[in-house]
């Protein structure tokens, strides 16, 4: 798609509500593009926990407003590969019977991207002028990684970070065990995974890991806060917001 | 032999995610088979055309299974072999007894057929008086422990050789040994004498060819070969999903079969069955039976979203590559088929509602679907089949699972869908998380359903202030300065 002037915030509902930092972080990034930027301020989830836990009819009545709030947006920016997949992919799968959502769908899925790949698939950017000191190691999640295919952009964004050491971990793209309600429903499971992933994390030396979902990072942070680990958990957002 | 119920999934998971030793054996697999699969696909072809090629034929066969099958059994009957189609695991079972009546067996080999295992052969055997003996090393181990395989591919893969050494020393009178080599020879020495002495052979297959009429059997030990020459009567057990139709097909499927199952360009037997001994042939089993096994999947064949489960070539190359299988390891799936592939055939086959674990204790991450070499969507019907349980479905009679979380969801969904009144619950809750342990700002234990995620891990709490609030606070900040 052609760059953009005007680009739509579509902000994931645990950073609105959680991690609003990030999406500040987000906001610096793309402003410092010099565009403008929208709110919708009646947004809220994108009904992907729903769909993930089998409740279709619930996911389809917010993935419905969803469509009603974005649908006049020329592009759509959030900061989560997983809310994005859900948009692109799985409001297809939710519609698939009804022809008109399904357009609907389709016309806004094709203008929703994740924040590293509009940085770079969009507006063709991968030095956004950012200075972080340290080593960071990179998670790649699920659905960015195999749902939208997203791996090189985050990555050439941190590369060009100065001051910034990227450390690739050990499967940098095996799952964290997050899974949405799965990791509540499934502990046991959930934090054997989880634990793989830290120490996947701390064998690179990193003091730091950085990620493009809050999911994913939240559930890292979880267990590293719990366990007094001596690792931090950035959102790329931050990183790439930084003028240390 | 599958004593365990799907429903003991996270109790049985919980156990082994503290195995230490089963998880250096699965990320052997994971490490040398699992992540280098992919690269073995593309040296056949580059890039992905080998997994969608493999789909393509997959597809075609699947759709046309009733036209496959019956030149399947014209062929093979062609040849003088028996052709039986058994509708459930009793029937197949059933027929495997009176064949082996008929011929007065009192021993039988097997090897290589998880659909044996599916269809719980082996007790009906035993219980018929007929001493029933794996020649496959992994699944002879497990069966002399009393064990289920627990990898498609690698049934004893949970087991060292110090406790192989052991197991051999106790139930074969052997010196204990921990040496692979001197291990394989007294298996070998054991299982010659059983297979020389047995009444019939059993087998599973890994493909038919319809257009020739033969069911090929892959292994690396050689011991098909002989289980399924040696004994007089020889029966194949194969679902009816695992025919190819055309010689060609047949070929891309096994090129694509022994890399994804073992990162094997081609394997050190393939065996070719069809028929019995000709009167001018050295070898071979006088009499030559192959059933195919229903079993539930013409039910799966009847619904288009399923219907590519179907595909499978039963490689477990998804185990291999999956989070959950290699922390976990297959006894917690309680079925056969274990890993992703059984989180989605077993409750097809055996009950969604009774198998509601398998489909709900996965990530969802995709790595299945990536590695899989007949690019199956199986994260796509992991989600289906939770639908299923979330909302009930009649035709596969499915009961909604939790009336406690469809309405958490609705009223959730509900919420969600209009702004000032998720603004205002939020403002409550922000409130109320007040009341919540909390160290250094996270909180340390939640309540009720949520609680899981507090055993080992903090929860973030709710921002004082959302971004929906902190945007609309600058902006208005903006306009007034």
């Amino acid at each position: 798609m052609n760059k953009p002037q005007r680009v739509t915030l579509f902000m994931q509902c645990i950073v609105d509500s959680c991690f609003p930092q990030v999406g500040e972080a987000m906001v610096a990034v793309l402003e410092r593009q010099g565009l403008t930027l929208e709110y919708p301020a009646d947004q809220t989830c994108c009904g992907q926990p729903a769909f993930n836990a089998g409740y279709r009819n619930e996911a389809a009545r917010l993935a419905r407003r969803f469509l009603d709030v974005f649908e006049d947006a020329e592009c759509i920016v959030c900061p989560s590969g997983s809310c994005v997949h859900m948009v692109r992919h799985h409001y297809r799968e939710l519609f698939a019977k009804e022809p008109r959502l399904l357009a609907r769908a389709e016309r806004v899925g094709a203008r929703t991207f994740e924040f590293t790949e509009f940085l770079v698939d969009v507006l063709g950017v991968t030095d956004v002028g950012a200075s972080w000191h340290g080593d960071v190691t990179y998670h790649d999640s699920c659905h960015l990684l195999r749902g939208l295919g997203v791996k090189d952009q985050p990555r050439a964004l941190l590369a060009a970070v100065r001051g910034l050491n990227l450390i690739e971990m050990t499967r940098s793209d095996e799952c964290c065990g997050f899974g949405g309600t799965f990791s509540a429903k499934y502990p046991e499971i959930s934090e054997a995974l989880l634990e793989t992933k830290l120490a996947n994390i701390q064998a690179t030396g990193a003091g730091a890991v950085v990620g493009c979902d809050m999911g994913c990072l939240m559930h890292m942070q979880g267990m590293i806060r719990r366990r007094e680990l001596p690792i931090s958990v950035h959102h790329i957002a931050e990183i790439l917001a930084g003028r240390q | 032999m599958h004593s365990q119920t799907p429903l003991k999934y996270r109790e049985l998971a919980a156990g082994a995610v503290k195995d230490s030793q089963l998880h250096r054996a699965l990320g052997m697999m994971r490490d040398k088979v699992g992540r280098n699969a992919v690269n073995l696909y593309n040296q056949i072809a580059p890039g992905q055309d080998s997994r969608r090629a493999a789909k393509a034929v997959r597809s075609r066969i699947v759709d046309n299974l009733d036209v496959v099958l019956e030149t399947l059994t014209e062929n093979i009957r062609a040849r003088g072999g028996q052709v039986y189609l058994a509708d459930t695991g009793a029937d197949a079972v059933e027929y495997c007894l009176q064949v082996a009546r008929r011929h007065q067996v009192r021993r039988v080999v097997k090897g290589k057929s998880m659909l044996s295992e599916e269809i719980c052969l082996n007790p009906a055997l035993e219980a018929a008086g007929i001493e029933t003996v794996e020649t496959d090393l992994g699944e002879y181990i497990v069966q002399l422990k009393g064990e289920a395989p627990s990898h498609i591919i690698a049934p004893a893969i949970h087991y060292t050789r110090e406790q192989v050494g052991a197991l051999f020393a106790e139930k074969l009178g052997e010196p204990y040994t921990d040496d692979p080599p001197s291990l394989t020879a007294m298996a070998r020495k054991a299982l010659r004498e059983k297979m020389l002495t047995a009444d019939m052979g059993i087998s599973g297959g890994n493909t038919a060819c319809a257009e020739t009429g033969h069911v090929t059997i892959v292994s690396n030990e050689g011991n098909i070969r002989m289980t399924s020459t040696m004994p007089r009567v020889h029966i194949v057990l194969l679902g009816i999903e695992k025919i190819a139709a055309t010689l060609e097909d047949h070929d891309i499927l096994l090129r694509m079969l022994t890399r994804a199952a073992a990162g094997q360009k081609i394997s050190t037997y393939i065996s070719y069955v069809g028929g019995p001994r000709l009167p001018d042939e050295p070898d071979g089993p006088e009499e030559f039976h192959l059933v195919l096994v229903d079993n539930g999947r013409s039910r799966i064949l009847a619904d288009p979203d399923f219907r590519e489960v179907l595909h499978c070539v039963r490689c477990g190359g998804c185990l291999n590559v999956c989070p959950v299988y290699l922390n976990i390891g297959g006894h917690s799936y309680g079925s056969p088929y274990c890993g992703p592939i059984g989180a989605v055939f077993t409750p097809l086959t055996r009950g969604i509602g009774e198998c509601s674990h398998l489909c709900q204790g996965e990530t969802l991450c995709g790595a299945c679907k990536q590695v899989c070499p007949v690019d199956n969507d199986l994260p796509r019907m992991l989600s289906l089949l939770r639908a299923k349980l979330a909302d009930g479905d009649p035709k596969w009679d499915v009961l909604p699972q939790s009336r406690a979380a469809k309405l958490a969801f609705t009223a959730w969904s509900l919420v969600m869908s209009r702004r000032g009144l998720y603004d205002a619950l939020r403002g409550l809750a922000r409130m109320g998380q007040r009341l919540l342990p909390r160290r250094d700002g996270w909180i340390v234990r939640l309540p009720g359903p949520l609680g899981g995620w507090t055993r080992g891990r903090d929860f973030p709490p709710l921002a004082e202030e959302s971004f929906g609030e902190r945007w609309a606070r600058r902006n208005r900040d903006g306009r007034d300065a």
